[in-house]
């Protein structure tokens, strides 16, 4: 991806990260979301996560902010129109931005650049291909393809099956939780 | 500048453009207006009345004698006097609505609708040795590793374009419509991405132009007769694929809000739901936005299910696609298989919504939640049993 390509995108997503906190209709904040999530999901595509980049636009953009925007719209915000400047929240911001930006700088500071560049590195996905197990993988590096679906679905699956499962009985936990907690007490009579 | 305009690749640039000119302007949008066509003919057929059939091209007003009717077939221009109506009706903004969001929402539901396009592979390759074209064009505009995935993303985008429009109008019927699109959408979306696993695992494959290269050497999946279909694996694994085919077919009627799932436009209920307040042209996008969402589904449906552009018994009658090596008539006459159908899909789509009474919308809940959602689910473990069991 042209290095013009990655400002836009990343400017997409900026640009409309801001907007989330500083307009006034939430309607607005929810798009502005979505859109920055869109620009995100642009950003993984140049790094050539296909899987990663349309499962953000799948999940988050698609389902995620949907409900947001439609519990928006149901209860029918308008109150925040107009709100004043709220201090806290200001200065709460700010100082996560600013543990996250610290955070960044001493991984970006501890990074120590390797003398050749990338795209002069040797990929040999030919090598490579001898090394995987399972011959859907083995013939996508053959053909010269980065199958990334294939190989996260490997590493998920093999590597991280205990994780993913514990992370699996989390969600149940929180859907069980939600049942419980919205279902209406039917009133003794 | 000079070494950054080098680094395209003019040939690929060009075709690409090429590519997404004609799928999307020359063959979606005229079967856009023609599938409105179809659908008023056919329910005329059904309903025992004659439909559109009057409009030609109009040569009396030139002083001739008689309308030329193409093919004998009247009406066939009747598209064009549509979308010339559209254009000439007033534009009218009501004065309650929130502008922005009101001018937003057509586009919303269109543009997610035509993008999805990008990975459908409509043909194999055309061989363009003829203009001096060394490597053979692929017949698709993206061909991505996820491509399911893709479509999927991208329509799950258009659930905004109706949300927008109903709360954007400010009026009692579009909020409601737009409300119950949206909750509708969300729920079959589920369904929808399940139903597809089943395929995905028989295949292990996301990507939708090696599934139809697959398909067509070893038999469609809904029609597994030559080549690898013929073992005994693949018609045991007939029974999960045409389960996942029914749920994958009803998901997508729901998720284009197409009747027997049209809660979202219920006239009796909610005069014409999300766009109650648009006209004229902002209108003709919300409908040829759902067109196009049915044609691009039915492309979906025949590229995992039936084919894609592979031509039945193709093996057989030496038709068959060779990488690299097909000639420019078969690669032509792929690309008008595909197309053949997905028009086939399109009219068991008018049959559907012509024959079938609306649900109500709790039962279409209800059936999207307790029913469909199950099956897909116990479809894919299903397959999985099957696959194993077969090649341990």
């Amino acid at each position: 991806m042209p290095p013009l390509l990655f400002y836009l995108f990343a400017l997409i997503t900026l640009g409309f990260g801001l907007l989330v906190v500083t307009a006034r209709n939430p309607v607005t904040s929810a798009l502005s979301l979505a859109m920055s999530f869109v620009g995100l999901a642009a950003l993984f595509l140049s790094l050539d996560a296909y899987f990663i980049g349309i499962i953000q636009i799948l999940v988050y953009a698609g389902a995620v902010m949907v409900l947001f925007l439609f519990i928006i719209m149901l209860l029918d915000i308008k109150a925040e129109e107009g709100k004043t400047f709220n201090l806290k929240a200001v200065v709460g911001g700010i100082v996560l931005a600013a543990i996250l930006a610290v955070q960044v700088a001493t991984i970006a500071s501890s990074y120590q650049p390797g003398k050749t560049r990338l795209d002069e590195a040797k990929l040999d996905l030919k090598l490579a291909a001898d090394y995987s197990k399972l011959p859907t993988i083995a013939n996508d590096l053959r053909a010269g393809t980065l199958p990334d679906a294939k190989l996260m679905g490997q590493s998920l699956f093999q590597r991280y099956g205990f994780h993913l499962q514990v992370i699996g009985l989390l969600l149940l936990v929180g859907t069980v939780g939600v049942v419980a907690l919205s279902k209406r007490e039917r009133e003794a009579n | 500048m000079a070494v950054f305009l080098a680094s395209f690749d003019l040939a690929l640039l060009v075709t690409s453009v090429v590519k997404i000119v004609f799928l999307t302007f020359l063959v979606i949008m005229p079967m856009v207006a023609y599938s409105v066509y179809a659908e008023r003919r056919f329910s005329a057929v059904i309903q025992d009345r004659v439909g559109p059939n009057r409009v030609g091209i109009p040569l009396t007003l030139f002083g001739f004698k008689k309308d030329i009717q193409i093919l004998g077939i009247g009406g066939l221009v009747q598209p064009l006097a549509d979308g010339l109506k559209f254009f000439l009706k007033e534009d009218f903004t009501p004065r309650t609505v929130n502008t922005f969001y009101y001018w937003l929402a057509p586009c919303l539901t269109i543009v997610p609708a035509l993008m999805t396009c990008a990975v459908l592979p409509f043909g194999s390759e055309l061989d363009l040795s003829i203009i001096g074209l060394e490597q053979p064009v692929k017949a698709v505009i993206a061909d991505l590793n996820v491509g399911p995935l893709f479509v999927f993303a991208i329509a799950s985008l258009g659930v905004y374009g109706i949300v927008i429009a109903g709360w954007s109008s400010n009026s009692k019927y579009p909020f409601l419509g737009g409300v119950r699109s949206s909750a509708q959408m969300i729920s079959y979306e589920i369904s929808l991405g399940l139903s597809i696993i089943p395929v995905l695992m028989i295949f292990g494959e996301l990507n939708l132009s090696k599934m139809s290269a697959f398909q067509d050497a070893n038999g469609w999946l809904l029609l597994p007769l030559w080549g690898e279909g013929l073992s005994l694996e693949r018609w045991v694994l007939l029974v999960p694929v045409v389960i996942s085919f029914c749920v994958f077919v009803v998901a997508m009627f729901a998720e284009t809000n197409r009747l027997p799932f049209d809660m979202a436009e219920c006239e009796t209920e909610l005069v014409a739901g999300y766009h109650t307040e648009y006209s004229s042209m902002k209108f003709a996008l919300f409908f040829m936005g759902e067109y196009a969402a049915m044609i691009i589904g039915s492309g979906m449906a025949v590229t995992m299910f039936l084919g894609g552009w592979s031509i039945p018994f193709a093996p057989l009658i030496g038709l068959d696609y060779k990488p690299g090596d097909t000639p420019l008539w078969l690669g032509l006459l792929h690309i008008g298989t595909f197309f053949a159908k997905i028009v086939g899909f399109i009219l068991f789509f008018i049959l559907i919504r012509w024959s079938l009474p609306r649900f109500r919308f709790d039962q279409l809940m209800k059936l999207g939640w307790l029913f469909m959602f199950e099956v897909a689910l116990a479809n894919v473990v299903l397959t999985a049993l099957i696959l194993i069991a077969f090649n341990s």
